[in-house]
């Protein structure tokens, strides 16, 4: 499977990582070379076999449906990059 | 005493008892061996004060009678573990100044034993590498050299624990094992690394790479050691709804040295291509050393060990590109700063580009491109059923009665740091191929190390037990250690 630079493109902006047009020949490559080594797995038959979503057998814990914590907003915010008067800050979003 | 920082775990919970050492005497040791030791950049963050408050704080619960065999040993912590108040960064830019507001479950068991913090250990970025060289802090240096000096990779991700564990700065370590990231490092070191069965350590507070193949784990530089450590690391945890319910076993009163009886399989599927003669010959040994102690070494077969490594390296990017999502520049971390007009989807792009390394990048697309619509049954749904399969191939192993598999740790010795081609990520793949089988089966699996090579660096084999059976595993793993009486220590040059 051999990934074009358009492709390339649209995966980088899907992931949201910026990516100069000069760099996306070299990405494409290096995409290309990784999903090639992924080819093999076609050569395995799964017909009939359940896609694994977990290695241990067993239900997914339930709990009660309450607060556990909470109330902590300057726990919260007191890594953030911009904050601003109990909020997370972030360019305008809408016009 | 004198360098007790050299000693293990047990010798030094033993000496505390008899008042031969104090933990303040032992943390200061390590103190200054980490101060000397600069040149393995194996310490990334520093924690002088808050050790000595713990050795303060330990001596005073031995003296009170009040101590587990984890009170007062000061140890290293891999990056990627929230200590609160403490930088953890997982090797990556994108969190440079994140200093978390809680504490993992991992490190939360530590301190409640009583252990010392030293500092944060040295990791591949996001626990994504198998060198120590994608990390934002330069690479860890293995404290073993080639024959010429030339320098060496302490393997990876967690490459800064073992090298800590290896260079005596510490007694035991944290590590984290998504595809090999505790084995193949301990394996390179000459160190004993030991990945539990997927849910028996706790993954909050843990960053996460891969969630359904990430497991924490001890490194440290005996059997018994690790068997201790894991038995303070471990417990059930609400916390973490993949954490299973099970009770902690004390896994060092397990350590019998007795494994007449059992099987151990040899999986000829690990005798790969190219296999190194010695490392072959070094694997033959070691199943000789088990079968000398009672055990019955079998022949198996593993069918699909051959598609682990694709397998893995759709299913762990997959979980990755979902994961790393989190790292936008509005919560924690690193934020871009923007130009004139630039919107929030700029202030992503570029918060992604500037804080994230290339290899980090480069597995989060692929698992974007993986997951994306047209591709998901292609790629990601035919990988995690290939992991069905794999799987299943352990399970047919131990339901004919196989307790354990013997196989080598890596496909070589530690090698120079900068010699995997930068331009072709699946070289570096490669190095993962005997560890990734482990983690896509959830299986517990230990890295022992059992001899040296020509240039005298040290050469790991690993076990792999059955789930939640650690106790027995590293019962077979002491009697490996025992028989290859591995002894070796680098020759100090840092």
């Amino acid at each position: 499977m051999s990934i074009t630079e358009d492709q390339a493109r649209k995966v980088a902006h899907l992931a949201r990582i910026a990516v100069d047009d000069a760099a996306l020949p070299a990405l494409a490559r290096e995409l290309s070379g990784i999903l090639d080594f992924m080819e093999q797995l076609n050569e395995v038959d799964v017909d009939g076999v359940d896609p694994m979503t977990g290695v241990t057998p067993m239900r997914l814990k339930r709990r009660e449906d309450v607060v556990t914590a909470g109330g902590v907003p300057e726990q919260v915010l007191s890594n953030a990059p911009d904050a601003r008067e109990g909020f997370f800050a972030v360019p305008k979003v809408v016009e | 005493m004198t360098d007790v920082n050299k000693l293990t775990i047990a010798a030094a919970r033993d000496a505390m008892r008899k008042g031969e050492v104090t933990a303040v005497e032992l943390t200061d040791a390590c103190l200054a061996a980490i101060e000397g030791a600069g040149a393995l950049n194996a310490f990334v963050h520093h924690t002088p004060d808050m050790a000595r408050d713990m050795a303060r704080a330990a001596d005073a619960r031995i003296a009170a009678g009040d101590a587990t065999a984890m009170t007062g040993i000061p140890v290293g912590i891999k990056d990627v573990f929230c200590v609160k108040g403490v930088p953890s960064q997982a090797g990556s830019r994108i969190l440079q100044g994140f200093t978390p507001e809680y504490e993992s479950t991992v490190t939360r068991n530590l301190w409640d034993a009583g252990a010392v913090m030293l500092g944060k250990l040295n990791q591949d970025e996001f626990a994504m590498g198998s060198t120590n060289e994608t990390s934002c802090y330069g690479p860890a240096i293995n404290p073993w050299r080639g024959a010429d000096g030339t320098q060496l990779t302490p393997g990876g991700s967690s490459g800064g624990s073992a090298a800590a564990v290896a260079a005596d700065l510490c007694l035991g370590a944290t590590g984290t094992d998504t595809g090999g990231s505790i084995r193949q490092p301990a394996a390179f070191t000459g160190t004993v690394g030991l990945k539990p069965t997927y849910g028996r350590v706790s993954r909050w507070g843990v960053i996460a790479y891969a969630s359904s193949l990430d497991q924490a784990g001890p490194m440290t530089r005996t059997v018994r050691d690790a068997a201790i450590m894991l038995g303070a690391m471990a417990s059930a945890d609400p916390q973490d709804s993949t954490c299973v319910d099970l009770p902690v076993p004390d896994f060092e009163a397990a350590l019998t040295g007795d494994i007449r009886g059992k099987r151990i399989g040899i999986p000829r599927e690990y005798r790969v291509d190219n296999m190194p003669a010695e490392l072959d010959a070094l694997w033959r040994k070691g199943a000789d050393m088990l079968r000398d102690a009672g055990a019955e070494i079998v022949d198996i077969s593993l069918p699909h060990t051959k598609y682990a490594l694709p397998a893995y390296y759709v299913i762990a990017p997959a979980e990755a590109s979902s994961n790393l999502a989190r790292y936008d520049g509005v919560r924690y971390g690193h934020r871009a700063k923007l130009s004139q007009g630039d919107g929030i989807t700029e202030m992503y792009e570029k918060t992604r580009a500037q804080g994230f390394g290339p290899e980090v990048q480069r597995r989060i697309m692929i698992g974007t491109y993986v997951l994306s619509a047209g591709f998901y049954d292609a790629y990601y749904n035919r990988a995690r059923k290939v992991r069905a399969l794999i799987k299943r191939d352990f399970d047919q192993a131990f339901d004919a009665g196989i307790d354990a598999i013997l196989a080598p740790a890596a496909p070589s010795a530690a090698f120079p740091l900068g010699s995997v081609d930068k331009g072709d990520p699946v070289q570096m793949y490669l190095n993962d191929v005997f560890t990734v089988t482990l983690n896509l089966a959830g299986l517990p699996g230990i890295s022992v190390p059992v001899g040296q090579d020509a240039q005298g660096l040290p050469v790991g084999l690993q076990l792999f037990g059955r789930p939640f059976e650690e106790a027995e595993l590293l019962n077979q793993a002491l009697v490996l250690e025992q028989a290859a009486g591995f002894v070796a220590k680098p020759d100090r040059w840092w």
